[in-house]
């Protein structure tokens, strides 16, 4: 396994108390492998990222117990060193907002080359070239022109290019990215995402792909984990948890996109609102929302029940959800 | 009465009326003397009707200027030129009482309810606001008890009048937002991008929110958004923009199920479905480059440069929004407006039935058969009292595809 997270806490210490933002998440990658971390905002999908690519703002972030085992080593007991050459290197991360990640004053060649100086020691005439390489795997027409452009002078989709050259530029055997197409229009939301694939599987790295949008995921993943205030609910190959999900809240969402193909009446809402991290209801976190709601789901924390191989769901009742059309 | 481009063909008049609408910002050089070196066209000519009690969806990309058209349309952006004419009589060209009057029937609810919202006033003051304005719709011992059933019209209790926004989430928020459109009971409802920055679960209550409201107060809703399956669930007709003009408007069968612009084509194709599935059932047209610069757009018909069809004409030509001659005799179903040369249809989206609602899989429905075998006596938990809400059935998809 190449990377392989074990029981992960992390909790954020505010004014107001102590949000648990991350409540004993396990999920694992292979090599060629994409993992789909879904969830809403608050879910504890972004944090659990941070906490592996160890950019957590740490305070206010706390990392509270767990481990997370990259090619055999626990990247929470190494050095800050040891983590930084790993860091680029092994490991990437591809953000949301590319505007807001690159730098504004440097050029978009000073930017991609400066992985090659910073790790493998090249002039900075040889990492531009490296560059301009970069830009043309990532298919950016006239990279050797515009190598030395700024990043404002680049689209939306072509700024996400570039992040995703970025990412690549070392070749890591990991990559996590967070929302990467969701700043994007539908048409070069495609466009990059198809990229994304390609190049995961030319690489053969693994892919954690964190994202709210069950359209975008449908497409690309091989499993998906469901979050949902800092746990996961329900994890499953991608095919199985649309045709029948095993918890509530999966089925909730699905159900609650409009679709294309048809037009509906009303649309099903799953009623309520997110919890708040600063107290999360006892007992399952999704109860006071959930259709399907008992008196036992409000006393213990549901387990992860095996609902077959490779799939789990934290219900009580995932036969009967399963079950229920 | 003759045809206009995207004219109603049914029901009453239209209460709005769009026509030839242009915005173009200029574009200077120079910081003493400035000297027009060109324009940013952001809107190029788009005209469409409204009728009352209807709900007009426009989708298009980022810069297509389809939040230019939502602000010129409550008078926010004044147009270089065309025409608004709201239940005949042009808004463009009024000013003083008379504006003021017509914008009371004509309000807006923004994309962020973060950044809409001003953080230092309350609730309560953010949705009274408007009759500070507009006095005579409440007088002022009577405004506290409006705002209050306001809050209660649009789902949030009431005695949240004296919070500030902060204390609420995000779906909570375009909530107020909402309740402070309707606070001058409008008969028209510009709402740009209203539950693209809210999460997937919340987005849903918004839509039902703003279905309901539509049936109980009868606005029409001019609804902007670029998520191409929410604009079908909410609209009566859509509009598609691209490039600052609309390329093709129909009823939503029109659009979504015999689409005949490339453009609505491409569009259509790439929309993730939540589906694996889908991938077998769906062909994907993968548009190259990005859309041209509204500064320097390209010549003859605006979005031939990522065409799969262009050719020299649409070069020389610029396509009217008209229906198309191929469909123009026939009884069609994909008779309507498209700005193409070379229109045809083409199926993007598979017909319903085809994809699988979720949770209905022949896997589901031999595993409920066992068990209501075992256990005899209990009726296997039907599609709305499993997991419904009372708000309705979670999809009809299986009832109308059988």
């Amino acid at each position: 396994m190449l990377l392989e997270v074990r029981d992960l806490h992390v909790e954020f210490h505010t004014r107001d108390g102590v949000a648990k933002a991350v409540n004993g998440v396990n999920y694992s990658v292979a090599e060629g492998e994409t993992l789909a971390v879904l969830g809403e905002s608050g879910s504890g999908k972004s944090v659990t990222a941070q906490a592996i690519m160890g950019i957590l703002d740490m305070p206010p972030g706390k990392i509270s117990g767990g481990e997370i085992v990259f090619k055999d080593r626990d990247l929470l007991k190494m050095k800050k060193e040891e983590r930084r050459k790993i860091r680029g290197q092994e490991m990437a991360m591809i953000f949301q907002d590319a505007l807001s990640s690159l730098n504004p004053v440097l050029s978009v060649g000073e930017q991609l080359g400066e992985m090659f100086v910073v790790h493998r020691g090249m002039s900075h005439k040889d990492a531009r070239l490296k560059a301009v390489e970069l830009m043309d795997r990532v298919r950016i027409p006239a990279a050797r022109e515009r190598v030395g452009n700024y990043p404002h002078q680049f689209s939306g989709g072509m700024r996400q290019r570039i992040m995703i050259a970025m990412a690549m530029a070392l070749e890591p055997s990991l990559i996590i990215a967070d929302e990467p197409t969701t700043a994007l229009d539908v048409t070069v939301q495609a466009q990059v995402m198809d990229l994304l694939a390609e190049l995961q599987r030319e690489l053969n790295m693994g892919l954690i792909l964190i994202t709210h949008d069950l359209g975008v995921v449908a497409d690309v993943a091989d499993y998906i984990a469901v979050m949902y205030a800092g746990r996961i609910v329900e994890s499953a190959p991608v095919h199985e948890i649309y045709k029948a999900p095993a918890h509530p809240y999966t089925k909730g969402l699905l159900q609650s996109i409009p679709r294309l193909d048809q037009k509906g009446q009303e649309l099903y809402a799953i009623k309520g609102l997110p919890p708040n991290l600063l107290h999360i209801p006892p007992g399952c976190a999704f109860n006071p929302r959930c259709p399907m709601a008992q008196e036992i789901c409000r006393g213990e924390v549901p387990p992860l029940f095996e609902v077959a191989r490779h799939r789990e769901s934290a219900c009580y009742f995932w036969k009967e959800t399963l079950d229920a059309r | 009465m003759h045809a206009e481009p995207g004219s109603v063909r049914v029901g009453g008049e239209p209460i709005l009326q769009v026509r030839d609408l242009v915005k173009h910002y200029p574009l200077t050089q120079g910081i003493l003397i400035k000297k027009q070196i060109g324009a940013v066209k952001a809107v190029d000519g788009v005209s469409f009707d409204l009728a009352a009690g209807e709900t007009l969806g426009i989708v298009g990309e980022s810069g297509c200027g389809k939040s230019t058209v939502a602000r010129m349309l409550v008078h926010l952006e004044q147009p270089t030129a065309g025409a608004i004419r709201y239940k005949g009589e042009d808004i463009t060209k009024l000013s003083g009482r008379a504006l003021k009057a017509v914008r009371r029937n004509i309000q807006m609810v923004f994309q962020d309810p973060y950044t809409s919202l001003n953080p230092r006033m309350t609730v309560g003051d953010i949705i009274g606001e408007p009759y500070e304005i507009h006095s005579e719709v409440a007088p002022k011992g009577d405004r506290r008890r409006k705002v209050q059933d306001l809050l209660d019209v649009v789902g949030l209790n009431p005695e949240y009048i004296n919070r500030y926004p902060h204390q609420f989430s995000g779906g909570q928020r375009q909530r107020i937002g909402i309740a402070r459109g309707l606070a001058l009971n409008p008969e028209i409802i510009v709402a740009d991008e209203p539950v693209s920055a809210l999460d997937v679960s919340v987005q849903a209550q918004v839509v039902n929110l703003l279905d309901r409201l539509q049936a109980e107060f009868g606005l029409s809703y001019v609804f902007i958004a670029h998520d191409l399956s929410i604009v079908r669930h909410i609209s009566d007709r859509v509009g598609v923009m691209y490039l600052g003009r609309i390329v093709e408007i129909g009823t939503d069968e029109q659009i979504y199920d015999h689409p005949t612009h490339p453009y609505t084509q491409a569009l259509l194709s790439a929309v993730p479905v939540p589906d694996p599935m889908a991938r077998e059932h769906r062909e994907r047209i993968l548009l190259h480059g990005d859309v041209p610069s509204p500064a320097n757009p390209p010549s003859g018909c605006p979005f031939r440069t990522r065409c799969w069809k262009a050719q020299e004409r649409c070069e020389r030509e610029v396509p009217l929004l008209a229906v198309p001659a191929v469909f123009r005799p026939a009884d069609s179903p994909a008779r309507h407006d498209s700005a193409c040369h070379f229109a045809e249809e083409k199926q993007v989206v598979p017909p319903e039935g085809l994809l699988e609602t979720p949770g209905e899989t022949v896997v589901g429905k031999a595993v409920s058969q066992e068990k209501a075998d075992e256990s005899g006596q209990e009726d296997p938990p039907g599609p709305s009292d499993a997991v419904g809400h009372e708000d309705g059935p979670p999809s009809s998809g299986s009832s109308r595809a059988g």
